[in-house]
Formats: structure tokens, sequence, C-alpha cells
């Protein structure tokens, strides 16, 4: 074993479980923490905290301030809160750019905006050249808590649906494809948004919705992983039915990604009772962040912790968590 | 080893390529397939084009593929394939 | 694709065991990602071959790799070699420490790379087959008519039908049919496989990667078993030709030349590696700057020695049979080169085939 952080601790996957159970939770214990979900739930409060280091800064369909904002606020709507205040921490470095901050800026207060939360407190602190890459954004956030709603995985049994509110790997795609060389066309950008609204009315129809996750870091793979885990269940996908756009499966063989794995930064995972699916999934389909929603599977009671996957041909394979860094592989 | 994909060939400037696969573009050599005409579809490995795909047994697979999935025989193809 | 299953258990039904080798990496992922292995006749097993790159390079490679890095080349690989591990650390480990070493798609980018830096020194760990080493010897083609000097090969390149062969003439390999490597033959051709019917006797079929290609393949190989014939069927007539790709043929005979070479687990095979040619010796980081002997620290570990990556990858023990499978041998601090590699047969059971989703 390494005795150095590598990249792959920060990937989402099974090395940042591993750094996460040894060292952070031993450490901080307590009973709010171990629920582990995205946010933390204290009396009637939500609070959530996020640290943004994306490459390029700028991306198509969002930049860093966006994506900081979106990410705290959907932390927050997935534990059942409305999300209202925020807090920005921004770390610069020395040398970067005055025009790039205020595009920065002016974009995080537009997304703040559309999802009616206020950036309440904040800080600066500027470092030396080469002791940071450009910028670093710390958001946390504070909400209040939906009377009625309990998102656990304790409210998770067998016969209830998985669903996701759209098309996959679109956010990662934006982000490697400039990497790796690739273009794309203009309609394939990362799908950054803020998914509170789209929440809130999932849970108005509904408001025992066993579960809900943004997949994030690690993917649907991931995140699924950890609901199996969690309420000890097995959940089992249908391939044919996963949204994916052509061009995300087009990087997907070029590079040799699965795309079960690849980072959203505007997709929910919701699993909810079987009678209120049709009823959900039509008030996301009303949503423009919802539109291409689709039911991918099930929960089951055999298999406990595993995630499987139904294939064209009717054979099933694990869906395993990931096991790190995504990198190019032509083997 | 050997993660290789078919993509379409749309500029050719020297020996630099730029193929297409599901709407995602790059460039691609065209070194080791100097024979490769704006149009083919060529298979790509490590960036560079390695053979060009046969349209013609494209078109043969197809055929047996919708027939393993239950399409009525195609005669024509079978009988080449 | 029920049609095509349903020939494949007509075909099986009233026969032994019969054990199929897929050699190629890329095919044993393909297969455990399509969930083929579960819709296969019970009596049909499907049995992993030496054909991950990755997997068959020996420790001391990643052990040279490892310490050119620390001479402060910039080290440019496949991202599948980062974290293979060596006698005693990875590529990860020492870009952790501070190496410089960059995850490239094509040989193309690390020339790039020696364009844009050049007060720096590259190294591109040229590993690969057939397939793979011709983009390798392109590369530095194109290095030399561009008078780029600070572009290095290291290179350990394998062929794949001296491995076969070598397979074939151990007696404890039991094997019943070959599903040929396809994109291998793309560049060699089918019938560079053709002794493999006509020496051995061995049913084969040259495949494709779609799901459907592999169950054509697989029919084909069936389907000689169940009339007693032998040849090489090439059920990938899309990309693949009898003769292969006679151009990238000649650039790589024109950089490289055959050797024998040192497979992780089966030892030194003869004829099936790849070794400079006197004339690129200037691209040669091993002739360039020679490194001293392996010093002692790098003796394996003791848990190397327990590991059983050589007789998983002939085919002859199954991952699960080894006693550090899943155990002291994960994805994670993976002890066999097998388990590391996304294509390796260990790393796939691991991932998809050593436990079963019950529905």
């Amino acid at each position: 074993m390494s005795d150095k952080i590598l990249m792959a601790h920060g990937a989402g996957g099974k090395l940042s479980a591993q750094l996460l159970h040894e060292i952070i939770l031993p450490a901080f214990d307590n009973a709010i923490l171990h629920e582990l979900h995205d946010g933390a739930k204290i009396g009637k409060l939500a609070m959530t905290t996020d640290s943004y280091v994306v490459r390029p800064i700028f991306f198509r369909g969002g930049d860093i301030g966006k994506l900081a904002v979106c990410g705290t606020v959907n932390d927050l709507s997935v534990t059942g809160a409305i999300p209202k205040w925020l807090s920005v921490g921004v770390i610069l470095e020395e040398g970067f750019d005055f025009d790039a901050l205020k595009k920065i800026v002016a974009s995080m207060a537009a997304v703040a905006h559309e999802a009616g939360v206020q950036i309440v407190t904040g800080d600066t602190k500027v470092v030396g050249r080469g002791q940071a890459d450009g910028i670093f954004i710390n958001t946390a956030g504070v909400g209040e808590l939906i009377d009625g709603v309990d998102i656990s995985a304790k409210k998770i049994c067998a016969g209830m649906k998985v669903l996701v509110s759209g098309t996959l790997g679109d956010h990662a795609t934006a982000i490697l494809a400039g990497r790796h060389g690739l273009e794309l066309p203009e309609s394939v950008k990362s799908d950054c948004a803020p998914l509170n609204g789209l929440i809130r009315e999932m849970l108005a129809v509904e408001p025992k919705i066993a579960m809900l996750r943004d997949a994030t870091r690690g993917g649907l793979a991931a995140v699924l992983n950890e609901i199996a885990t969690a309420a000890s269940v097995g959940i089992l996908l249908d391939e044919e039915k996963i949204p994916v756009r052509r061009e995300v499966r087009g990087v997907c063989d070029i590079l040799g990604f699965d795309v079960l794995e690849l980072a959203n930064e505007g997709k929910i995972v919701a699993v909810v009772p079987s009678d209120s699916c049709e009823k959900i999934l039509a008030v996301m389909h009303e949503n423009i962040y919802g539109k291409d929603a689709a039911l991918i599977g099930e929960v089951v009671a055999t298999s406990a912790g595993k995630v499987g996957l139904r294939t064209s041909i009717g054979g099933v394979r694990i869906v395993d968590m990931p096991a790190g860094e995504l990198v190019p592989r032509i083997c | 080893m050997c993660l290789a994909y078919p993509a379409k060939v749309l500029r050719i400037d020297g020996e630099l390529a730029t193929v297409e696969r599901a709407g995602v573009k790059r460039s691609a050599s065209l070194m080791l397939l100097p024979e490769a005409k704006v149009g083919d579809y060529v298979l790509i490995h490590a960036g560079f084009a390695m053979q060009v795909v046969d349209e013609r047994e494209v078109q043969i697979r197809d055929a047996l593929v919708a027939e393993m999935n239950g399409a009525p025989r195609t005669v024509e193809l079978a009988g080449v394939s | 694709m029920n049609t095509l299953i349903e020939k494949l258990a007509r075909l099986a039904a009233g026969k032994g065991r019969l054990r199929l080798m897929e050699v190629c990496g890329t095919h044993t992922v393909a297969i455990f990602r399509s969930g083929i292995r579960q819709v296969l006749p019970a009596n049909v097993e499907l049995v992993s071959g030496p054909g991950c790159p990755v997997c068959v390079t020996c420790d001391d490679y990643i052990d040279k790799a490892i310490a050119y890095a620390r001479r402060d080349f910039i080290i440019a690989t496949f991202g599948d070699m980062l974290k293979v591990p060596g006698s005693r650390s990875s590529l990860a480990e020492a870009q952790a420490a501070g190496a410089d070493v960059r995850i490239v798609y094509s040989p193309l980018d690390a020339l790039q790379i020696a364009e844009d830096n050049p007060r720096r020194s590259i190294i591109f760990l040229a590993v690969g087959f057939e397939t793979t080493a011709p983009t390798q010897a392109a590369t530095v083609l194109a290095a030399r008519a561009r008078g780029i000097k600070n572009l290095f090969m290291l290179s350990a390149q394998k062929l794949v039908p001296p491995a076969l062969r070598f397979l074939l003439g151990d007696a404890t390999a039991k094997v019943d049919g070959f599903l040929l490597p396809g994109h291998v033959a793309v560049v060699t051709g089918a019938d560079a496989f053709n002794f493999l019917a006509t020496e051995f006797n061995m049913p084969c079929a040259v495949g494709g990667f779609a799901t459907e290609e592999i169950l054509i393949a697989l029919t084909s190989i069936l389907e000689q078993i169940d009339n007693g014939r032998a040849e090489v069927a090439n059920d990938y007539r899309t990309v693949v030709t009898a003769e292969g790709n006679v151009a990238a043929q000649k650039i790589l005979s024109q950089v490289y030349t055959v050797t024998d070479a040192e497979w992780r687990g089966m030892g030194t095979i003869p004829a099936s590696g790849l070794k400079m040619r006197d004339e690129f010796a200037a691209f040669d980081i091993e002739q360039v700057e020679p490194l001293p002997p392996c010093p002692l620290s790098l003796v394996p570990s003791p848990l190397k020695k327990a590991c059983r990556c050589g007789e998983v990858l002939r085919g002859l023990v199954k991952p699960i049979d080894c006693p550090l499978f899943g155990k002291a041998c994960q994805p994670l601090h993976a002890v066999g080169a097998c388990m590391v590699s996304v294509e390796g047969v260990c790393a796939a059971w691991f991932k998809y085939g050593g436990q079963h989703f019950e529905w």
C-alpha cells in the first residue's frame, strides 16, 4: 500500500471510501456524520460542504463557479432540504486573471439567483504562484429540511424503482474530451445545473421518495454501490434503459471508459416507491433538467450490497464500485 | 490489448486525417494506412488508422445479426456469408 | 441474438467439457461486460489467455520505467500502465512522489510532448502486441523525419502467435479451441494463425468485439469441433484480411527486429518480442542511457512468490484458484499484474465474474 496520497484517493471510488473510513470517520465520529449522506441533517436544517478544483476552469456548459454553487445546492436538495444560504471560500493563485475571476463570480451569482439561494458569507485567500492551480473554490450551504420527507437508506426496500434524471456522462465527457484531443459537437456540454426545483417538484408528488443522490464523482456506479451497501439491498439495472447520448458513447468507445463511472453534475438518482414511479417520472419530464428522466432498474431483496446490470443478451453482470481515477486506456 | 473503433474519414491533410465517430472528432495518423480516402470508415487504434472497414462485409454482418434477432433471411447476403 | 445462443447450445449438447481460450484481454472484458458467460451452454468454459500486454510485462520493465522517472525523464505512457506494480512500487506511486508521468492516448502525443519540451527528455513506454507496435514504430520514423532527438522508447512489445505456439507445446494446457484476437489480426492477417489449425489441429476463429461478433466467432469454433474440423475461420472480415496490413508490417520491421522475449509467468519465449534495429539505437533509451543492474532492494516481496499470474495467463488455473485472489490481491492492492490491468484476467474476474448477481 502506498504511503502517499494518490490521485485516485480523490476520485470517488474505492480509495476515496478507504480514506474516509480509515482516516476521516474515526477522527470525527458522531451520529450525524455517520449517516454519510451528501448533506448532514441537524434538527430542521441540512448542511453540506464541497470543494471544487476542476480543470479546465471554463468548460462547455459551465465553469468552476457554476459548479461550486450547483454542487452545494444539489447536495442540500438530495438531503431533502430547500437550499437557502451558501458560503463561498476562494483560493487564488498569484497571477490569476482578473477578468476570469469576474466571469466566475458573475456565473456564481447567476446560478445562485436561478436556484433561489443567497451567498451570505465568504473568504478569499491568495497563495504564491505554483501553490495552487489558478483557482480553487469551496462552498458550504445550509437548507431547511422539508416536513414529512425522510431521505434515508433505511427507507429503501425491495420492489422500489430506480430513476435517473437524464443522460449520463455529459459532464465528464465535456471535460475529458478537451483533455484528450477530442472535438465534440455543440450539443454536448456539461450538465451542470441546480436541481433544487426538480427535486422539490418530485417530493411534492411523492414525499416518500426513499433516496436521492446526485451522481457526481464515480458516476452512477459509485452512487448505486453506496446505496446498495447502505441499505443492504441489491439493485438490478437494465442496460438498454439507461439514457446515454450517442456522442458520450462515442467518447467511451474511443477512450475505453465505462459510462456508468463517468461524473455528472446535474443528474440525480432516485429510489422511489413502485406505485408512484409513473407520476414522479411525469413531473420530472415536465422540468427542463428532468426531460430525459428514465426508469432504469429496481431494488431486489437478493444480492445485498451489489449492483447488477442486465445486458442486451439477458446476462447479468456486476457493476462494481469504480476503482480510481479515469485514465484513457488503449488495451 | 487493443481497443479500436471504426470512424469516418472527414478530411485528409498529408499524413493526418480528421476522423469522426458518433459525432466526436479527433485527428488520426494515416502513416500505417496510406490508402485511406475521405469518406472511408477506418479502424482507429492509439491514434492511428489501422485498416479500412469493408462496407460490404459490414452489410453482411448486419444482415446476419438481424437474422439472428428474428428478421427474415436475406437470401443474397446469406449466400456470401 | 437468441437464435445464435440456441445454436451454441445445440452444437455443445452431448459433448464433454469444452475449454475455449479467448486470447485477447479486450475480449475478456467484452465477454464479462456483455454477460456472455451467463448465456453459454454449461459445458462450454471460456478461459482467458495471455493477451493483455500489461499483464505479461515483467516487473523489471516497470522497475526500469520508475528508475528513469527518478532520473528526471518525462515518462509518457498509456493509462493502462500507470498502476501496474513493479517489484516494489508503481508509476502512480512514483508520480505521487514527484516523478513527471504523463498519460497519453497515442504515441504521437509523446512526440508532441517532446516537441513542446525541447530541453527535457521523454521516454515512451512502448508496450503492446502487433496492433500497437506499428504505431510506435511509425512514431519513431516521424521523430526521425522531424529531427526530434529528445524522444526515446523503452520497448517491450510482444508477438502473439509465438506465445500461442508456446502454450500448445505445454502438455498441461488443455484448450479445445481459440477465439483469436481480432485487432492483432488486423495487422498480422488471419493467415498468421494458420499454424494453429495445420500443425496443432486446433479449431479457431478470429472474432470482433461487439457482443454479436463474439457470439458468431464462438459458434464458428463449436461448428468446427462438431464437424471434427480445424481451421482459422475469419469472423471479423469487416477489418481483418488474410494478409493483414502490409504497410504496418513494413514500418514495424523497418524499425524493430524480432527477438526472444520474457513473458511474465511464462518465461522466455523464442522470437516473441521486438527490439530496435541498430539503425534506430539513438531512440532506444536502454542503449542511450543504460541503467545499472537491478539493485538488491528490488527483490520481489514474498507475496509475489505466491502469485499464480503465470498459470492464470496460460489458462492452467482460474483466478479463483490462486490463494491470493480477492484477499491479499485485489485491484486496489494488486500483487500480480493480472489484477491491476483493467483487461487483466484476475481484475475482470474480480470486477465482473467472481461474484454472481442473484435476483
